[in-house]
């Protein structure tokens, strides 16, 4: 039944055959679900078809909520679509997974509808830093997924794993590397800072910022790559044309998994972490099922699922999860993360990219 | 049959239709483009309306001045790489046998229904030291040992002119065929060469539709922002790449309008350049 429901064809068919009586007892289930819907954005590719095969399905037969899942970039075009369609009154999608500083960008607009979180009892269960809120406390957003970003390597070209993000400065790496081509998705002044200042608060002053920006220059001979597409990078990572580089932990994981020669490496300085939060858009109609919506995903049970199925990081607190000291490795790690600074690349955005795209294109 | 001059406002009828496609769909959107790029960026989100100049002085520094000129020079180049594969080879087409014609014809209509990231990922492995072209010269033992060909900048412009060439035989294909053969015939009997013949007589009588052609490519070459990005390095990002960072990433809509207004701005500048030298060159 689902299946029939997830494509128009199928739906204006089944429900052809009912008007014919063919089927009257499916009738009532086509209607029910199509009263309880909700669209629902999470990245293209990997992400949503592993959510689409091992978490929608599931929902929707415990609450009878049908989910149309929506393919969204990443990167900010998701946000820039969700606004105008917003000031249109539309909601491409009612609930979204977003990025950090795409929270921060929507909270300046309003974009993100305040979430009830009586109605999202689960949500107590987050570790504090995952419940996104607005200057004055509304919440804006609930953890949904967290990811590394670390480094990783062609096991055929690099025997030994790497054990420091120092490796990016290597002399012996030349034109080996594949660096995420943007300031605000590479993280790397933060790696930077955490690896040769001594940590992330070395990039409150402008001084220090530059100072960042001056060390990391240093790579630039060492980058084959700078990427904004993952498939581009993932493809010579795993024919060993690009042979180290950063990327995300879960993929490569599962790369390595599929008998692909990579490896993901948690540096000693800590691996990036990054994370997604569920928000919903102010032009959506499905509040009440958004709400049930995300209660859902903030389950224990659940994320522990998705940390075995998609391999993301959960954002639950570690003692509420029966996930085994080998499964939490494997999705995450006990060296403590850069955490990136996220103010900044809304307090001083254009500066930074400004400076970024000298660097690495001047 | 003699041509009237509309006499009725009901005669302008037919013009109706594409003037309402080309005002919803061009003028609109152009004069939104241009409005944004006098609004207001406000860092943390969006653009508030406004008419402040930030956008384009932004834009006024060496470091962009630098990404313009590589990008027109990018254009350029393909444009004349392009012109100089297609011109002989749609004339030698245009004489060939009819069957020719229409295969040659449809193999390169195809390559149009190749989408741009297809195309450059597929010169992006042709390009690679693990699987590509240079692999069978190391088969043949013309090379010592496989090498990475991209990214750089002949990969860029080999991508671009693999793309444009399509575009540029099909718009010289039928100025070629109209061609009257009894010019070169007459070059010939006064003791030409062919080659002789096809630069003296043939380039000359289609200067205008070289010019044209030219600067169709070089337009087309210049909206180009995927096979900078695949296939070169940050140093051969055109200036598109840049305004997709602005608008897509960091979604400053209104300096990336105001970028993409002045590409606009110089791109016309240039083509009405290039006419006023053609005007100039017929009436000399």
């Amino acid at each position: 039944m689902r299946d029939i429901l997830k494509t128009n064809v199928s739906r204006r068919a089944v429900l052809g055959a009912g008007v014919a009586g063919a089927s009257l007892l499916a009738m009532p289930a086509v209607l029910r679900a199509q009263d309880k819907s909700l669209k629902v954005g999470v990245y293209g590719g990997y992400f949503k078809d592993s959510f689409d095969k091992n978490i929608f399905a599931e929902f929707t037969k415990q609450t009878g909520i049908a989910v149309e899942s929506v393919a969204e970039p990443t990167g900010e075009a998701w946000l820039v679509q969700l606004e105008q369609a917003a000031k249109a009154g539309l909601a491409p999608a009612d609930v979204s997974m977003m990025s950090q500083v795409a929270m921060l960008k929507g909270q300046s607009t309003e974009l993100w509808a305040p979430l009830d979180t009586a109605k999202i009892p689960n949500a107590s269960n987050l570790i504090d830093h995952f419940v996104n809120k607005y200057p004055d406390g509304r919440v804006a957003g609930i953890g949904a997924v967290a990811w590394y970003i670390t480094l990783v390597t062609n096991t055929d070209v690099f025997k030994e794993a790497p054990t420091s993000w120092t490796a990016l400065w290597d002399p012996a790496n030349a034109d080996k590397l594949g660096l995420l081509a943007l300031v605000s998705n590479s993280f790397l002044l933060e790696v930077t800072a955490k690896t040769h200042f001594g940590g992330t608060n070395a990039l409150d002053t402008e001084e220090g910022l530059l100072k960042a920006f001056e060390k990391l220059a240093e790579v630039k001979p060492n980058v084959r790559l700078w990427y904004r597409d993952e498939a581009q990078f993932e493809q010579s990572l795993k024919s060993g044309e690009i042979p180290m580089g950063q990327y995300y932990h879960d993929v490569t994981g599962l790369a390595a998994k599929d008998g692909q020669p990579v490896r993901s490496t948690f540096p000693k300085e800590g691996g990036i972490m990054d994370s997604g939060c569920w928000a919903l858009s102010r032009a959506s109609q499905k509040v009440e099922e958004a709400h049930t919506f995300i209660n859902y995903m903030s389950q224990p049970a659940i994320q522990a699922l998705l940390s075995r199925k998609v391999g993301t990081a959960p954002t639950v607190k570690r003692d509420l999860l029966d996930l085994t000291a080998e499964e939490f490795a494997a999705v995450s790690s006990d060296i403590d993360p850069i955490i990136p600074r996220y103010d900044l690349y809304t307090s001083k955005a254009d500066w930074l990219n400004q400076k970024w795209t000298e660097m690495i294109a001047g | 049959m003699r041509r009237e001059a509309p006499q009725k406002f009901t005669d302008y009828g037919p013009l109706f239709f594409p003037a309402g496609m080309l005002i919803v769909f061009f003028v609109v959107p152009f004069a939104t483009m241009i409005a944004v790029s006098f609004f207001r960026r406000d860092p943390s989100g969006f653009y508030t309306p406004d008419f402040v100049f930030d956008n384009y002085a932004r834009f006024l520094s060496l470091f962009f001045g630098k990404v313009l000129g590589f990008s027109l020079f990018l254009a350029v180049t393909v444009a004349i790489c392009c012109v100089v594969l297609a011109v002989p080879f749609t004339y030698l087409l245009s004489r060939a046998k009819r069957r020719t014609q229409v295969l040659w014809l449809v193999a390169l209509l195809s390559i149009l229904s190749l989408s741009e990231v297809i195309i450059g990922f597929a010169w992006s492995t042709l390009f690679s030291r693990t699987a590509g072209i240079t692999n069978l010269l190391v088969m043949l033992d013309i090379m010592n040992e496989a090498v990475a060909l991209n990214p750089s900048f002949g990969a860029v412009l080999t991508a671009m002119t693999y793309q444009a060439l399509p575009y540029t035989v099909l718009v010289l294909y039928p100025a070629l065929v109209r061609l009257d053969p009894t010019l070169t015939e007459a070059a010939r009997t006064l003791g030409a060469s062919p080659i002789k013949s096809f630069f003296t007589v043939v380039v000359p009588a289609l200067r205008n539709t070289i010019v044209a052609t030219l600067i169709m490519v070089f337009i087309f070459a210049l909206g180009s922002y995927l096979l900078p990005q695949i296939l070169g390095r940050p140093q051969h990002w055109t200036l598109s790449v840049l305004i997709t960072d602005q608008a897509i990433y960091q979604s400053n809509m209104p300096f990336a309008a105001a970028m993409a207004v002045f590409l606009v701005l110089v791109t016309l500048g240039l083509v009405a350049l290039t006419v006023i030298a053609g005007r100039k060159g017929e009436a000399a």
